[in-house]
């Protein structure tokens, strides 16, 4: 079968001023099966971010190329939806017209069948009965999934996420970890899901990638061998913190080189 | 009761400073031609036909609310497209410090020469005092607009136009009302200014032609209704806002 993502020889360089360059990303290779749960971690500024900006289409790496099914990315395509560090929803709109948000602005319009869907959408995510609500009178974590729902609305095959729960507190962050997987459950996608936290990424991932400091590149591709569902007793199975070592040595030892 | 006591407190403040104006003046015995009591200007009022009353009030809120609409319609375009191109925005920016800078009560004989007596020059005069802070607010506003939901926009390959209508001009709303209540207070001001030197009728002018005949007491009714115009036209763009974008008054005043 073939890989859904796949990144060939990618690197970028930003070009900050006209005489400085800097080198976000250098030689990243792997590729990520259908429905598969990858997870991303990496220090800050290791070029996380310009990794989403690539897979999104956002913009073009300066070498290599990005594929998704097989066909390189030139432009945004509907295929990709993507959830964004903050929820960044628009407080004008209902929570039910900011899930629909995306077809407004790609058509102009929304039909009723749409409607009909994001509401079914609201429903997956836990908040059908704040559908006529503002987003002001949601707290952190209830926006975060308006804004999940907003990124399923076009059906997308792949879900990429930028620390999507890096906002919240250390409970709702847990909680919300477990929602996710129970939406991945029921709605398959591949997801690419960016974090900070070693725990985050072991608990829900099927494969960790792990990125090292600028220029960033993958130095690690980490398969995670753990039962699915995942739940509480994950946290507790045995090889849980053998994972979470394994990733946090990678991550150390590239600091520790980096600082002698 | 406590809310209605709370809300018309202000008010009643306001209106008990009047007995104490004319107490202070009454025993301090401060001459008409310095400082009129309020029941001194209240004669004056009511000897002014009711009538020119009205025709002068008419003209001055017309020429303010009508420049002020002008300077609403040239200064959001100026901001989109000050948004659009980085260009536009370092060349236009200093250009309209510049006519900011510029006193308007120096340009506004110039005007009357080139635009001629009527209303235009008094227009024109009126808009130049008020674009200002309605770009400024306008283009801060739409600058302020999240990175994400750009590239949201960009990820959707949604339109320019699309783009500005339904994020960056939403967004920029509460902006927006900022820049519109410092602008129609200024609007009043403009206006004012336009008929110290050109016009025939007008509170601005009415003003001017009672002090020339000493007539002090007159002009302070004059000035009485130019502060309640302000205080009425700044309350309505507040009523504007909190019944069309009430999403955008902070929490506290959205009751
Ligand atoms: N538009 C840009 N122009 C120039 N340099 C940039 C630009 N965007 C990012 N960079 C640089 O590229 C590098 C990678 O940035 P990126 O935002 O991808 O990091 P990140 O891993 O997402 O960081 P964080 O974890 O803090 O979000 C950083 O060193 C940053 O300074
Ligand atoms: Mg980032």
């Amino acid at each position: 079968m073939k890989p859904f993502v796949c990144f060939n020889k990618v690197s970028h360089q930003y070009q900050s001023n006209t005489t400085h360059k800097v080198q976000a990303l250098t030689d990243i290779n792997f590729h990520i099966n259908k429905h598969e749960f990858v997870a991303v971690v990496g220090p800050s500024g290791c070029g996380k971010s310009t990794l989403l900006k690539l897979i999104t289409g956002l913009m073009s790496p300066s070498e290599g190329s990005v594929e998704i099914f097989g066909k390189t990315m030139h432009e945004p395509r509907n295929e990709v939806g993507i959830v964004f560090q903050k929820p960044t929803l628009l407080p004008w709109l209902s929570v039910l017209d900011n899930v629909t948000f995306p077809l407004k602005h790609q058509h102009g319009k929304v039909a009723s069948e749409a409607k009909q869907y994001a509401m079914t959408l609201l429903k997956l995510v836990g908040l059908e009965q704040f559908a006529h609500q503002r987003p002001a009178q949601l707290s952190g974590g209830m926006q975060q999934r308006v804004g999940i729902a907003r990124a399923l609305i076009l059906k997308p095959e792949i879900l990429i996420m930028d620390e999507p729960f890096s906002a919240l507190d250390a409970l709702s962050r847990e909680i919300m970890g477990f929602e996710l997987l129970r939406i991945w459950e029921e709605e398959p996608k591949t997801v690419l899901f960016i974090t900070h936290s070693i725990n985050e990424a072991v608990l829900l991932a099927d494969k960790v990638l792990v990125m090292s400091p600028r220029p960033g590149t993958v130095v690690e591709e980490l398969p995670i061998d753990l039962p699915r569902p995942r739940n509480n007793t994950t946290l507790k199975h045995e090889k849980f913190a053998y994972y979470a070592d394994i990733l946090r040595d990678h991550i150390f030892q590239k600091h520790a080189a980096l600082n002698e | 009761m406590n809310k209605a006591l709370h809300r018309y407190l202000p008010i009643l403040a306001l209106l008990a400073l009047i007995p104490l104006w004319e107490l202070i003046c009454y025993l301090a015995n401060v001459p008409n031609y310095i400082l009129p009591r309020p029941s001194v200007i209240y004669d004056a009022f009511i000897n002014v036909d009711k009538m020119r009353w009205l025709e002068h009030l008419w003209a001055t809120v017309r020429v303010a609310v009508l420049g002020f609409l002008l300077s609403i319609f040239i200064s959001l375009p100026l901001a989109v497209l000050m948004v659009q191109s980085s260009f536009l925005n370092r060349t236009l920016f200093p250009l309209l410090v510049i006519i900011q800078s510029t006193p308007v009560v120096a340009i506004a004989p110039l005007l009357i020469v080139i635009l001629g007596a009527g209303e235009a020059p008094r227009l024109a005069i009126t808009c130049l005092i008020t674009f200002f802070p309605i770009v400024v607010s306008t283009t801060t506003g739409m600058l302020s607009t999240p990175s994400e939901l750009i590239d949201l926009s960009r990820s959707l390959k949604g339109s320019v136009f699309r783009q500005i209508w339904q994020i960056r001009f939403p967004f920029a709303i509460p902006h927006i009302f900022s820049g519109l209540k410092v602008g129609i207070t200024l609007a009043i001001i403009g206006a004012v200014i336009s008929e110290f030197v050109a016009a025939e009728k007008g509170l601005g002018y009415f003003v001017q032609f009672s002090t020339s005949y000493f007539k002090i007491p007159q002009a302070f009714a004059a000035l009485l209704f130019l502060s309640i115009i302000s205080l009425l036209l700044f309350q309505t763009i507040r009523w504007i806002q909190a019944i069309f974008f009430a999403w955008s008054l902070p929490a506290e005043e959205q009751k």
